[in-house]
């Protein structure tokens, strides 16, 4: 027998069957690579950062239809002139009012009694408050109020601090997650149900090659991953990448080691997909909620935040944030990474102690 | 023990699930270069017999003996020296008849090139072919060359025919044949009584987890024939299946 080639020992084609398997798996393609950037996009246009519209307002001008507009007076024409709001006219109260709940106009404004003007809104809608603000502003202005202060502006538009910044580290978080998980787990018990595991067992293949295989495999796909959604959010979105990244590679493979060793876990002694698939989902729903995925996790009480932030996609999701958006150094994420390590050290002790090799 | 000679050596078997004695003190000899033959109805514990052979399974007592060597001692070895087909392994649908003997030959020190292997059980035609697409004779037969990869001194072949067509079922017979030709020892079970006849050098009838009859397949015919009156003799030699096989030809043809 000649000299096998690299190709040929167990742990090239056992992590070459991982390889395959997988990319011929198209919908774990999908929902790998696919659907994180299509998620991106859904949530990048919806929740863009654009200039706060301009609020309606209703008017019910005097005569409406008998006089001509330079006729309504000083309180109408300087409205209808303001750049900053869109005025509406409507011919008596009740429909001025109909349209103001409804949510068709921000505020109404009438003529009162005695030559003044009266503004209708609710004060607790954000738009209306910044309605009566300019409407009044225009109104007083129009009839001669001067502002005694000159200023100066400076617009300002922060990458950083958009939504599509905070949410790609965390849609990255919550794919390293997925597919350590089900990427491993799912794999692991497909091959125990077929009692493929056992046949491999009746083999002289080394235990701790079969499982380097998939942390082999899982690294390949992980380098994809990062790259296709990050360069994806800088590339469309301009999401920063401010922090180092050779660390932001490191949080990205601690992490993806991580949850390889929490899928490991998972998948140690189910025997069935169908089992192993609701645990995984116990285990993963938790942190789609909690771990500031879509939206700060700062917003549940401060009671629960201890056990909040010692999930391991808390520490990755805030680890991300640190390194992309803040440029911190990965010295200063003690804590967060220390999760990362203990949830992996754990998990992977736990697994091979809990690990059915049938 | 006294093992020479034996391929495999089994004393005083026992293996318990709970209150079930599944093997129950069982002894066996295979002996190098046959072809022993386990029958027994279902349950009689045949196939825990063989996974404790392959090391899959522990045993509660007893003593095991196989090509010289113990599981306590030389399991890699061991498992680098045989070949083992299970009854309820299914292979990875997603990989190629190729690729699934690729990975089991990287497993093995010495063994096979993977196109003999695939020439050897006339899947020729399949070796790009994804498993999940073989029949059900295919992927027994792609079965069938993973436990041969690794070019055995020993194979364990639980029930290996069942569900086969005649074709494929003679096919498979015409493997062993060759196997057994070049020295090497073969352990199986069957359900199919005219299968142990053609093939096995030695069967022993397994019930309730011990051996309860044990000879060649002539002796054993013998021991029945001198206690109960003998059946009269068949009209030919020939059976249903010769006739089968004579109609519709000898050729594979499971797609």
């Amino acid at each position: 027998m000649s000299e096998r080639t690299f190709m040929q020992s167990s742990l090239a084609q056992l992590t070459l069957v991982r390889f395959r398997e997988f990319i011929r798996q198209p919908e774990a393609v999908f929902w790998t690579f696919v659907f994180p950037i299509l998620l991106a996009v859904g949530l990048g246009l919806a929740f863009r950062s654009k200039a706060p519209g301009k609020p309606t307002v209703g008017i019910i001008p005097p005569k409406l239809g008998v006089a001509s507009v330079p006729d309504l007076g000083p309180p109408w024409t300087s409205l209808e002139r303001d750049s900053s709001v869109v005025v509406k006219a409507y011919r008596d109260d009740s429909a001025g009012l109909r349209a103001l709940r409804t949510g068709k106009i921000a505020i109404l404004v009438a003529a009162d009694s005695g030559g003044k003007v009266r503004y209708v809104y609710d004060p607790s809608r954000g738009e209306s408050f910044t309605a009566r603000l300019l409407v009044d502003r225009a109104i007083q202005a129009g009839a001669g109020r001067k502002d005694p202060v000159a200023v100066t502006e400076r617009k300002v538009s922060e990458k950083g601090s958009r939504y599509i910044d905070f949410v790609i580290p965390g849609l990255l978080g919550m794919n390293l997650m997925g597919s350590g998980i089900w990427g491993i787990g799912f794999a692991i018990v497909d091959q125990r149900g077929k009692r493929l595991l056992k046949r491999f067992m009746a083999t002289p293949m080394s235990r701790s090659q079969y499982l380097l295989s998939f942390l082999l495999s899982r690294l390949f796909f992980l380098i994809l991953e990062v790259i296709t959604l990050l360069g994806f959010g800088a590339v469309a979105f301009g999401v920063p990448l401010r922090g180092s990244l050779i660390q932001l590679g490191l949080i990205c493979l601690l992490s993806a080691l991580s949850f390889s060793a929490l899928g490991l876990l998972i998948a140690s002694r189910a025997k069935t997909v169908e089992g192993v698939s609701g645990l995984m989902n116990f285990v993963m729903m938790p942190m789609w909620i909690f771990s500031g995925v879509f939206f700060s996790s700062s917003n549940f009480p401060n009671v629960v935040q201890p056990l909040i932030k010692a999930l391991p996609l808390t520490a990755v999701n805030d680890a991300l944030r640190a390194n992309m958006l803040e440029g911190t150094q990965i010295t200063a994420l003690g804590l967060e990474m220390a999760v990362i390590v203990g949830w992996l050290v754990v998990s992977f002790v736990a697994a091979l102690k809990l690990f059915r090799w049938r | 023990m006294v093992t020479q000679g034996n391929a495999l050596t089994v004393r005083g078997l026992r293996k318990s699930y709970g209150d079930v004695r599944a093997v129950d003190g069982l002894d066996l000899e295979v002996k190098t270069g046959e072809c022993f033959g386990l029958l027994g109805p279902n349950g009689a514990g045949k196939t825990t017999t063989i996974e404790i052979c392959e090391g899959l399974l522990e045993r509660d007592s007893g003593d095991l003996e196989i090509l010289g060597m113990t599981w306590e001692h030389d399991a890699p070895k061991l498992r680098d020296r045989l070949g083992i087909q299970l009854q309820d392994t299914q292979l990875s649908d997603k990989l190629t008849v190729c690729e699934t003997l690729e990975l089991f030959r990287s497993f093995y020190d010495q063994g096979r090139e993977v196109r003999d292997v695939i020439d050897l059980v006339e899947l020729g035609e399949k070796t790009n072919a994804r498993v999940g697409t073989l029949s059900g004779g295919q992927k027994q037969r792609l079965a069938i060359a993973c436990a041969m990869v690794g070019d055995p001194d020993l194979l364990f072949l639980d029930e290996p025919t069942t569900g086969l067509d005649p074709q494929s079922r003679r096919q498979l017979w015409g493997l062993i044949e060759e196997f057994k030709a070049a020295g090497r020892t073969i352990l199986l079970t069957t359900h199919y009584m005219d299968e142990a006849e053609k093939l096995c050098e030695r069967v022993a009838i397994v019930d309730h987890g011990h051996i309860i009859a044990l000879g060649s397949p002539r002796e054993l015919i013998e021991t029945i024939g001198a206690t109960v009156p003998a059946p009269p003799p068949r009209p030919t030699a020939h059976t249903l299946e010769d006739v089968f096989v004579a109609l519709t030809g000898r050729t594979l043809r499971d797609e």
